[in-house]
């Protein structure tokens, strides 16, 4: 019976956090924790002396973690950067998903491979959510556009908004473009003429 | 055009980077730059390894680390050019400020030996320096200053932290005082929580920086695009290097999409015109930061050589395998071959003793003459590096 890994989830965010860790929780039976706390990571990190240290590419503490992975020494428990794996895929799709990976060195490449698959899926649902949240937010601003070019049109040609919204639509076909484009000329169009 | 994707970490030292962009030198070699805005050190380096960026600005003790076997396994990076010497600034926290001035300590800005002594005498017990990575110039730089001011290795506690945080972590008492480049200390000077005790080359007067790094393979089968990066970025470094530039390039570096800072913030790093204290003294540091003049973008093998000694030493490794490692990976040939063509003056040897320039100097180039700055390290260091190998250019 192999001993349980420990994994440590670096990640400010608690849904985020929770997340990943179901997904690796999915993939075996793994003991996994979450810090959250970034100033404290150092410590944290030391004190747990996990197998296996996951964090987004793009966290800021990713430099201290470095620190930690080169201070240990061969009694204390050496981490290898996950790069350093043969499995050239697994790193390319790892940093593609926006990963890195600390493995504690001497861990066996098949029990890294199925605990890595499950934090790239679960780094592209992120992912995809990140990206479902900006295009939630990009509509709901075209959307504010959209209702200022109608006000401006029905007032300065006393039309109703069915007719505003009509007229906004007519032209951005004529011209081959968005209605958020064409609302947003009209919106700043207006702004110039001080209107 | 070809179109090649670039990583910087947000410091006023990435400016040959985006100025080559901004100010049409990549448009002109037919490059067009994507520029990629990243948060850490490692980040950069795993992303240029992963081939998810083309070039990478870089502390240039980084392609020295791995060379030496400290990082992880990737292909190859070389360093093909310098973008910056300088940069960086030491400051403390206003607690150890005010015992420096009771001890009578002038904030000159300029004399590392007598901040460095001063600094002794008011510190008791262990000194926590933020450095930005454990591969950094600063690290280097606070080494040799505080080693030669007193300080023993267990008086030093060097740790990592990120620029950006750099302020945030002097403010919660996490770390005493820091090395980071610009405009990370001016931020926390600004904020109040921080006074300057020197720049970097008050300790080694031509202290590099950063560097442009590629995957070797990169070099070899993207030639043309190599060239073409290098002479875009060398010719954003000549500029920059026009005193009366750095004001537009301030402008530049500060917009929301690169620095996100106030455009007087990133200007004091920029002109060497630096507000020490939070009580407003202001000081200026000659030659505090520099992109080419004095043939700085030259990647001499010997600081290659002498980053690896010293990291080696750190890390229990061979000093003399590790210095060999590591200065095939500074391609002063690749410099040459590139950037002659672009009327670059070219030293005529690629390695030298360093720390032996007490003032700017002509010598003998390659076609006529050219001007080295000054290198000399504060307390008379020297490093003659061993002779590379004879397949070395």
């Amino acid at each position: 019976m192999l001993k349980k890994l420990l994994i440590v989830v670096v990640e400010p965010d608690p849904a985020r956090a929770e997340l990943i860790a179901e997904g690796l929780t999915h993939s075996g039976d793994h003991d996994v924790r979450i810090i959250a706390e970034q100033s404290s990571l150092s410590r944290q990190v030391a004190e747990l002396r996990p197998d296996v240290v996951l964090i987004d590419i793009a966290n800021p503490s990713r430099d201290v973690l470095e620190e930690l992975a080169l201070a240990s020494g061969p009694a204390d428990r050496p981490v290898a950067m996950f790069v350093d794996r043969s499995d050239e895929q697994m790193t390319r799709s790892a940093i593609e998903a926006g990963i890195s990976a600390y493995v504690v060195a001497g861990l066996q490449p098949d029990r890294i491979k199925p605990i890595m698959d499950a934090a790239v899926a679960r780094f592209h649902i992120l992912q995809q959510l990140r990206a479902e949240l900006a295009a939630t937010r990009a509509a709901l601003e075209e959307r504010k556009i959209v209702d200022r070019a109608k006000a401006i049109l029905m007032k300065a040609r006393g039309i109703d908004e069915a007719e505003a919204y009509g007229l906004l639509r007519k032209t951005a076909m004529d011209q081959g473009k968005r209605i958020g484009d064409i609302a947003q000329q009209l919106v700043t169009a207006a702004g110039l003429l001080g209107g | 055009m070809s179109s090649l994707r670039l990583g910087y970490i947000p410091l006023i030292d990435a400016a040959p980077l985006i100025v080559a962009h901004e100010m049409g030198f990549a448009a002109e070699e037919g490059l067009r730059f994507d520029i990629v805005r990243l948060n850490t050190w490692a980040q950069s380096r795993d992303m240029l390894g992963a081939g998810m960026i083309d070039a990478a600005h870089m502390l240039m003790p980084i392609p020295v680390a791995q060379a030496i076997g400290l990082g992880p396994r990737m292909p190859a990076l070389d360093l093909v050019m310098y973008l910056s010497h300088g940069g960086q600034a030491f400051a403390v926290n206003t607690d150890i400020a005010a015992r420096l001035r009771a001890e009578g300590y002038a904030f000159d800005f300029a004399d590392a030996r007598r901040a460095g002594t001063a600094l002794r005498r008011v510190i008791k017990g262990p000194l926590r320096v933020g450095v930005p990575f454990m591969f950094s110039t600063q690290l280097e730089l606070t080494h040799h200053w505080l080693r030669a001011c007193g300080f023993a290795p267990e008086d030093l506690d060097l740790r990592t932290v990120p620029p950006p945080m750099m302020a945030d972590a002097l403010a919660a008492g996490e770390v005493d005082a820091f090395c980071v480049g610009e405009p990370w200390p001016s931020f926390a000077v600004e904020r109040g929580i921080a006074a300057l005790l020197l720049p970097g080359p008050a300790v080694w007067a031509a202290p590099p920086e950063k560097g442009l790094v590629l995957r070797r393979d990169f070099t070899e089968t993207r030639g043309a695009e190599t060239g073409a990066l290098m002479r875009a970025i060398w010719r954003a470094g000549r500029w920059l290097d026009e005193p009366d530039h750095r004001g537009a390039a301030a402008e530049i570096m500060s917009r929301t999409e690169y620095l996100d800072l106030p455009s007087e913030l990133a200007e004091r790093g920029l002109t060497g015109r630096l507000t020490v204290t939070p009580r407003g003294e202001l000081r200026q540091a000659p030659g505090f930061l520099a992109f080419h003049s004095g043939g700085a973008s030259f990647p001499w093998k010997s600081q290659a050589a002498l980053i690896a000694r010293n990291i080696a030493l750190r890390h229990g490794l061979d000093p003399m395998a590790a210095m060999r490692a590591a200065m095939p990976h500074f391609r002063t040939d690749l410099y040459r071959q590139h950037l002659r063509s672009a009327g670059a003056a070219l030293p005529g040897a690629s390695l030298r003793i360093e720390g032996m320039i007490d003032a700017d100097r002509t010598v003998p180039a390659e076609r006529g003459q050219m001007v080295l700055r000054a290198d000399r390290f504060f307390d008379g260091f020297v490093f003659d590096p061993p002779t590379p190998d004879s397949s070395e250019s």
